[in-house]
C-alpha cells in the first residue's frame, strides 16, 4: 500500500494484467464487472428464449416449436433470468458499490467472492447443456414441481446440480456482502448513515442466507426421491407432492424480494439525486424494507391456494399477503414525497427510476388482486399471473438494474454515455414493456392459461400485440450493451467527482473513474455526514 | 492475523452456520408438515391408512352416498377401478366394497394404492377396518383380482355431509417395497 502515495505514476494501482486479472480476480470492481457482464450475457440468452415463446404465441396453432420445446423455453427462460441475470446483476452492483458507499477499500472476502463468481459459468453451462441431452431441457416449469420434474429424462440431475451450484454461489455472495457491511464500514459510517442501496442489500443478503439453503434442501430431496428410493414427495411411499410446493415457496416467496429489494435501494438513491432533495423518510424506508423481508417468510402459501388447505390457512395467507402492501405503500409514498417540490430533471437513471415507480406499483396492485383467495381461484395459472410477475420483475427489477447502471456508469468508467441514445433506450423499453405485458392482463382475465403453446382463437389479437411488444422490447435492449461499449471506448470524460450535481453519498467523493482500490484511507466523519440522509 | 481479519472470519463462520442451519430447516419442514397435516386433518395420510376396530351403532335415519374412484398414477399398464361406483350407506354400519385390478404391464409387479377422501374434513370420521391400501399388493404377469375395503362412517359426522368420495391412486411401488 506504500506505493499508493506515489500518485504521479500512471498506473499506480498495480493491476494484474491479461487473463490473470480476471481468473484470479480479487478486486471488488473487477469482480463486479465480471458479474455484470455475465448477467448481461444471460439476460440476452434468457431474452432469446422469451422471443421463441412470443414468436410461437404470435398466432394460434403450432408454428415454430413443438410443445415440449415450448415448455422448455418457459422453464429455462425463468431459471436463466432469475438465477443468471437478475441475481448476478445485483451481486455485481453490490460488489462494485458497497465498498465505495461504506468507505471501505475492498470487499471483506475477496477470494470467496472470486470462487462464488466462477461457480456461475459452470452452473449455467450445465443448465444450458440440458438443451442438447436426450429428453430435452427441463420443461416442468422453473418451480420444479414433482412428479412432473422427475419425468424429464437426462436433464433432471443436471438441473438439480445446476441449482445447487447457483445456490452455493449466491449464498457465498451474500455472506461476503454481510461481512463487508458489518465489519468494513469506515469509522463514523453508522448503520443509519448507510445509503439505502447498502441497507436493502444487507437485508437481501440475510434473506439469501436464510432461504437459498432451503431450496438446496428441496431439490436434494427431489434428487434422492428419483435416484435413491426416498419418498419425500412420492405418494406411493407415503410422501406428498404438495409438501414440495410448501418447501419450494418457503424459499420462493423471499426469493421474489431478493430480486426486488436492491432495486428499492437503487431507486431510493436516484430519486433524491434528480429531485435535488434528501430522501423523504429515510428511517421509514429502512424499517419498511425490514418489514417486507420479515413478512416475506409468512406468505408463501398464496402461491398455492388451489392445492387444498384449511379455510383458516387461506385467510391467514391472504391477509398476511395484503399486509405487505403497507410497507410497500410507505416506500411508494416516500419516493413520491421525495419528488414533491423538488427541482426535477430527467436524465436516463431518473427516467428508469420513475418508470420503475409507476410500473412496479401496477405490478403490486395486480399482486393484491391475486392475494384475494376467491379471485385467485379464477386468476391462478392464467396470463394474469404472468402479467403480474413480469410487471414487478421487468420494469421492477430489470429497470432497477438499468437505472443503477446508468446512474453509476460515469463513476465506473470515468466517461459519460451518449445521453440521447440512452433516452431512446429508455423510451423504447418503457413503451414496449407495456405493449408486451399489459395485454396479458386482459388475456388472463379472459381465461388464457399460461405455459401452453397454443390457444383459442379469441385470444389472437392481444397475443399479437403482446408479441409485437416482445420483439420491440427485445430488440431495443440491444442498445444497452452498445451504449456501454461506446461509453467505455469513446465517452466524453467526466472531469468532476460528482457526475450528477444532486448526488449524495461517498461514492461521489471518489475521483472519476473510481480508483482501483476504493477508500485506502477511510473518509472523514465530515464527508460521511455530508453524504448521509439521516 | 489482524483484528479485522479475525472479525471477518468469525462472522463468515457464523453466517455459514446459519446457511447450514437453514439447509437443515428445509428437511425439518418434512416432519413439521406431517404434524400440521395431522393437527388440521388436511392431506393427512395417517388417518386414512389407520386400521380401526369397528363398533357398530347404525343410524338408519341417515343415508350418505359414497362414491368410489380409481386412478392409475402413470397411464397404461394397469386396469384399476371400483367394482361398484357408488353405494348408499347408513352411518355406524360396517360396509364392504371391492376394487379390481389387472396387471397388464407384462411383468410381475407390486402396486401401492394411496387413498384420498373428499371433502377432506371427513377423513376423521371415515374409518377402515380392512383395506387393500394398508399393504403393497403383489401381482403376477396378467393377474387380475378384486381387493376389499371395509369401512364404517362415524355417526358423529357433521349433518351437512351427504356425499363422500373415496379415491385411490394406484402406484407402481416395485422400487419402494423393499424399503417399507
Amino acid at each position: 500500500m506504500a506505493e499508493h502515495s506515489v500518485a504521479a505514476a500512471h498506473d499506480h494501482d498495480h493491476k494484474p494484467h491479461g487473463w490473470r486479472r480476471w481468473v484470479y480476480a480479487t478486486n471488488h470492481k473487477d469482480i463486479g464487472t465480471m458479474y455484470l457482464v455475465f448477467a448481461c450475457l444471460m439476460f440476452f440468452i434468457g431474452g432469446a428464449m422469451a422471443m421463441v415463446i412470443r414468436a410461437e404465441l404470435f398466432k394460434p396453432g403450432m408454428q415454430l416449436v413443438d410443445p415440449q420445446l415450448f415448455n422448455s423455453m418457459t422453464t429455462m427462460h425463468a431459471l436463466i433470468m432469475i438465477f443468471g441475470a437478475v441475481m448476478p446483476a445485483w451481486t455485481g452492483l453490490a460488489n462494485w458499490m458497497i465498498p465505495m458507499q461504506v468507505g471501505a477499500p475492498e470487499m471483506a472476502l475477496p477470494r470467496l467472492i472470486n470462487f462464488s463468481f466462477w461457480i456461475l459459468p459452470f452452473a449455467f453451462t450445465l443448465l444450458l447443456a440440458t438443451l442438447f441431452v436426450p429428453g430435452g431441457a427441463p420443461a416442468g416449469g422453473w418451480t420444479m414441481y414433482p412428479p412432473l420434474v422427475l419425468q424429464n429424462g437426462a436433464s433432471f440431475p443436471m438441473l438439480i446440480f445446476a441449482v445447487h451450484m447457483m445456490g452455493a454461489s449466491s449464498i457465498l455472495g451474500a455472506i461476503n456482502v454481510v461481512v463487508t457491511i458489518l465489519n468494513m464500514r469506515a469509522p463514523g459510517m453508522t448503520l443509519l448513515r448507510m445509503p439505502l442501496f447498502v441497507w436493502t442489500w444487507l437485508i437481501t443478503a440475510y434473506l439469501l442466507i436464510a432461504v437459498m439453503p432451503v431450496l438446496a434442501g428441496a431439490v436434494t430431496m427431489l434428487l434422492t426421491d428419483h435416484f435413491f428410493g426416498t419418498t419425500f414427495f412420492t405418494a406411493a411411499g407415503g410422501g406428498d407432492p404438495v409438501m414440495f410446493q410448501h418447501i419450494f415457496w418457503f424459499f420462493g416467496h423471499p426469493e421474489v424480494y431478493i430480486l426486488i429489494l436492491p432495486a428499492f435501494g437503487i431507486v431510493s438513491e436516484i430519486i433524491p439525486t434528480f429531485s435535488r432533495k434528501p430522501l423523504f423518510g429515510y428511517e421509514a424506508m429502512v424499517y419498511a424494507t425490514a418489514s417486507i423481508a420479515f413478512l416475506s417468510f409468512i406468505v408463501w402459501a398464496h402461491h398455492m391456494f388451489v392445492v387444498g388447505m384449511p379455510l383458516a390457512a387461506q385467510l391467514f395467507f391472504m391477509l398476511s399477503t395484503m399486509l405487505i402492501a403497507i410497507p410497500t405503500g410507505v416506500k411508494v409514498f416516500n419516493w413520491t414525497a421525495t419528488m414533491w417540490k423538488g427541482s426535477l430533471s430527467f436524465e436516463p437513471p431518473m427516467l428508469f427510476a420513475l418508470a420503475f415507480l409507476f410500473l412496479f406499483t401496477i405490478g403490486g396492485f395486480s399482486g393484491l388482486m391475486l392475494a384475494i383467495v376467491p379471485a385467485d381461484y379464477q386468476y391462478q395459472d392464467t396470463y394474469f399471473v404472468v402479467a403480474h410477475f413480469h410487471y414487478v420483475l421487468v420494469p421492477g427489477a430489470i429497470f432497477g438494474i438499468m437505472a443503477g447502471v446508468y446512474y453509476w456508469l460515469p463513476k465506473w468508467v470515468g466517461n459519460m454515455y451518449h445521453m440521447g441514445l440512452a433516452k431512446w433506450h429508455f423510451w423504447l423499453s418503457a413503451i414496449f414493456v407495456n405493449v408486451l405485458f399489459f395485454p396479458q392482463h386482459f388475456l388472463g382475465l379472459a381465461g388464457m392459461p399460461r405455459r401452453i403453446p397454443d390457444y383459442a382463437v379469441q385470444f389472437t389479437d392481444w397475443n399479437m400485440v403482446s408479441s409485437i411488444g416482445g420483439f420491440g422490447f427485445g430488440l431495443s435492449q440491444l442498445l444497452f450493451p452498445i451504449l456501454i461499449y461506446m461509453c467505455v471506448k469513446s465517452g466524453k470524460p467526466v472531469k468532476v467527482n460528482k457526475a450528477w450535481e444532486g448526488a449524495h453519498g461517498l461514492e461521489w467523493e471518489l475521483p472519476s473513474p473510481a480508483p482501483y482500490h476504493s477508500w485506502q484511507t477511510p473518509p472523514s466523519d465530515a464527508i460521511i455526514a455530508k453524504g448521509a440522509f439521516h | 492475523m489482524t483484528v479485522l481479519d479475525r472479525a471477518n472470519r468469525n462472522l463468515t463462520l457464523k453466517l455459514l452456520g446459519i446457511a447450514l442451519g437453514s439447509f437443515g430447516f428445509g428437511f425439518a419442514l418434512v416432519p413439521l408438515y406431517n404434524v400440521i397435516c395431522g393437527v388440521t386433518g388436511v392431506g393427512d395420510q395417517s388417518a386414512l391408512l389407520r386400521r380401526v376396530k369397528a363398533i357398530e351403532n347404525p343410524d338408519p335415519n341417515r343415508t350418505i352416498t359414497i362414491e368410489f374412484l380409481g386412478n392409475v398414477a402413470s397411464a397404461g399398464g394397469w386396469e384399476f377401478g371400483p367394482v361398484a361406483r357408488t353405494v348408499e350407506i347408513h352411518p355406524g354400519k360396517l360396509y364392504s366394497a371391492e376394487f379390481f385390478a389387472h396387471n397388464l404391464t407384462g411383468r410381475d409387479m407390486t402396486a401401492q394404492a394411496v387413498p384420498n377422501i373428499a371433502p377432506s374434513k371427513v377423513a376423521a370420521y371415515f374409518h377402515k377396518t380392512e383395506c387393500f391400501c394398508f399393504s403393497p399388493q403383489h401381482f403376477k404377469v396378467n393377474e387380475q383380482r378384486n381387493m376389499p375395503v371395509r369401512f364404517i362412517v362415524d355417526p358423529a359426522i357433521p349433518k351437512y355431509i351427504d356425499r363422500i368420495t373415496l379415491a385411490y391412486t394406484f402406484y407402481d411401488a416395485s422400487s419402494q417395497v423393499s424399503k417399507r
